[in-house]
């Protein structure tokens, strides 16, 4: 239990000062809610003397020294309350509430395609090294790391739009679009999910395909491997059980980075096919410098992020005694 | 037969004997294809962001009016009645149709326009420094647009050469900045140990387990909007390399560390060396090697990142082009379907990114060219 332990405090040791990060983020932008709040009224034709942005100022507490505005935003994010978004004039909680289970959805399918199709791929690739498909595999794996998440969508948009003639971007169709959870939305939710789980998943893919590949082919060439082989136990049972054990460890223990990489590279996919997730949201809050919602989003990436690094270290535990019981 | 075989080793042997560790790793890095083709095609882009003025048709700004919107012009060898000819393209004409008003293009094969090599065009100046109007290719009448043009009527073709240009500097600045931040901070943690060591291990675990691109993003989108090109470009390369400089001051680090009490550190130390000639002079030396593997290998993720960065408006701007910036015209599909040309950047930094790998594989293959 104590490694675990000790890798709970260390985590939250790190959230404390990740929100401090989000914090400076969010005060970074030259001006603060009152002058935009003041901009926004005079852009409108109303007039705004300096009293009043002076009011509200001490209203929100903005005249306060940064540390005390961190400890107020801090408590109240304890308090589940995010702060509000003048951009879309409601609370950061609600706007963010709605959109965020898609990501999770999203970020989720996305990791457990990037395993499905790279672990098994990675085996073949190994066991048949040098053969065509290896190479084919090499080649693609090569070319998914080297292109960028985006340019991936805007291809498959354009080629949806040369096939099917119709926008391949969005999560539902639109007569479900704001209806009410059911078997046939779910089912349509499917349909348009594997489009941007595979554009989210390629490169992780590669990435994985091309570590399980190299740490089976070490494993392969070991003696306990000769040895299984010379037992008389069947090819696929001896593969399965020993080496393709062994190089599971750094694919368990690079899972949280998995999490990470593709919860960070989702906004910008979300941005390009139009989904329902937070990632419109996060970069249309940048963009605007919203920043009470970009702040509150960036804290949310890594507090996921956090968590499936301490997911990876948990399963790791689990998986390889050596760590468990720790060599201190 | 045996008795050559073995003459042949012994040569061979000879020479890996008296060759410099140099050119061990050139041989070994030779030996792997792909990093050759890598290689190639990475100098092929230096020498194109170095000509940039002399290679594009037209500057990065320049508007051809008549052609906004344009397809991609086809080199032509051979005319409608099938006769050959010099390299030329046909006449373009923009028409529109009566009914819906919308405008298109219409290739008039009547008249052809000649493609000549070192042709007099837009004024430049050579390195900055020499006045000049030679351009590689062009045509003395009508236009050529290889790549097609944009929304307004820019060269897609001239546009990328120079987006070339930023993009490698971006990634080249980047990655110096990053190599000078990652060698101070773990040569610190490296050679003094201790609290200090410490602290800095854990600052860089900290900035490891922020995800990056929020991270970058959030920084980005903090720069005032009042700033000019140059300085936002100035801030995007920091930002970039800010957050970039862990993973070789980790190197560093561990090199350092395990270096400590070899001999011929201890030898230094003993023949009076100060702490920074020991590191500088004796230490960094051996593990350079390691260090170039790891440069080449960070350089393709910041050239990745400004592009992503600039995609979405928050990184690099007008007048400064680079890829991600070219690409920020494609965010919908509605521009990509009308004019898919406008991706065409994005395939450059598909290619960039591909060299840089493979330079970088081959580079970690032969940088100890005494394992084995």
């Amino acid at each position: 239990m104590y490694p675990i332990l000790r890798r709970l405090v260390s985590t939250l040791v790190t959230l404390i000062l990740l929100s401090m990060v989000a914090f400076i983020i969010i005060e970074l932008p030259p001006g603060d809610f009152a002058d935009m709040y003041a901009a926004k009224k005079v852009a409108s034709g109303t007039v705004v003397t300096e009293d009043e942005v002076i009011a509200i100022r001490i209203e929100l507490g903005l005249d306060r020294p940064p540390y005390i505005r961190y400890l107020k935003w801090i408590s109240g994010i304890l308090h589940g309350d995010l702060g509000f978004s003048w951009q879309y004039r409601r609370p950061v909680r609600e706007v963010i509430g709605e959109r965020l289970p898609m990501t999770l959805v999203l970020a989720l399918s996305t990791v457990f395609f990037i395993y499905f199709t790279a672990l098994p791929l990675g085996i073949y690739s190994a066991l048949r090294q040098y053969s065509t498909i290896d190479y084919t595999l090499g080649i693609l794996g090569y070319i998914g790391l080297a292109t960028p998440n985006f340019l991936l969508a805007l291809i498959f948009m354009y080629l949806g739009h040369l096939w099917f003639g119709t926008s391949v971007g969005g999560l539902f169709s639109i007569e479900y679009e704001s209806a009410a959870w059911s078997f046939a939305k779910f089912i349509d939710l499917l349909s348009h999910l594997w489009v941007p789980v595979i554009v989210l998943g390629t490169a992780g893919t590669a990435f994985t395909f091309r570590t399980i590949r190299a740490t089976l082919l070490d494993e392969l060439n070991k003696m306990y491997v000769t040895a299984a082989r010379a037992s008389g136990l069947t090819e696929f049972r001896l593969i399965i059980k020993y080496p393709v054990r062994m190089a599971l460890n750094p694919i368990v223990s690079t899972f949280g980075w998995e999490l990470t990489r593709v919860i960070s590279g989702a906004p910008i996919i979300g941005l390009v096919m139009s989904l329902p997730d937070t990632g419109p949201l996060f970069i249309n809050s940048l963009l605007n410098q919203d920043m009470y919602l970009a702040g509150a989003m960036i804290l949310i990436y890594c507090v996921l992020a956090m968590l499936g690094s301490f997911i990876s270290d948990i399963l790791l535990m689990i998986l390889d005694p050596r760590i468990r019981l720790g060599e201190k | 037969m045996v008795e050559k075989a073995n003459k042949k080793t012994e040569n061979k042997v000879r020479r890996i004997d008296l060759a410099t560790s140099r050119q061990l790793i050139w041989w070994s890095f030779k030996k792997h294809r792909l990093a050759m083709v890598g290689t190639t095609i990475i100098v092929l882009f230096i020498i194109i962001s170095i000509f940039a003025e002399f290679i594009a048709t037209t500057g990065p700004q320049a508007r051809n009016t008549l052609y906004a919107e344009g397809p991609p012009t086809i080199i032509r060898l051979v005319d409608e009645s099938g006769n050959l000819h010099f390299p030329f393209v046909f006449e373009v004409v923009r028409k529109r149709d009566p009914i819906t008003y919308r405008s298109f293009f219409e290739v008039n094969t009547a008249v052809r326009w000649p493609v000549k090599l070192f042709i007099q065009g837009e004024p430049y100046k050579l390195f900055g420094l020499f006045p000049c109007n030679i351009h590689l290719f062009g045509t003395e009448k009508g236009f050529i647009h290889l790549f097609g043009t944009d929304r307004i009527g820019r060269d897609i073709f001239s546009r990328v050469i120079y987006a070339t240009r930023i993009s490698l500097s971006v990634g080249i600045i980047g990655v110096l900045v990053a190599f000078i931040i990652g060698l101070i901070m773990g040569g610190i943690a490296g050679y003094s140990g201790g609290i200090v060591d410490d602290v800095i291990m854990r600052l860089i675990e900290f900035i490891r387990s922020i995800p990056s691109l929020p991270l970058w993003l959030g920084l980005s989108a903090a720069l005032p909007r009042e700033w000019s090109a140059l300085k936002v470009y100035a801030a995007i390369t920091l930002i970039l390399s800010g957050i970039n400089w862990t993973s070789l001051a980790r190197r560093v680090r561990g090199k350092l560390l395990s270096l400590r009490n070899v001999e011929f550190v201890l030898a230094a130390r003993i023949t009076g060396c100060s702490n920074t000639r020991i590191v500088v002079r004796h230490m960094l030396p051996s593990f350079l090697s390691y260090l170039i593997v790891d440069l080449t290998i960070a350089f393709p993720y910041i050239i990745l990142a400004e592009t992503t960065l600039s995609f979405l408006g928050l990184g690099l701007r007008e007048p400064i082009v680079s890829w991600g910036v070219m690409l920020y015209s494609a965010q919908n599909i509605r521009s990509i379907a009308h004019m898919p040309w406008l991706l065409i950047p994005g395939l450059f930094v598909v290619i960039a990114v591909i060299a840089f790998n493979f330079m970088g594989d081959g580079l970690r293959d032969a940088a100890d060219p005494f394992k084995k």
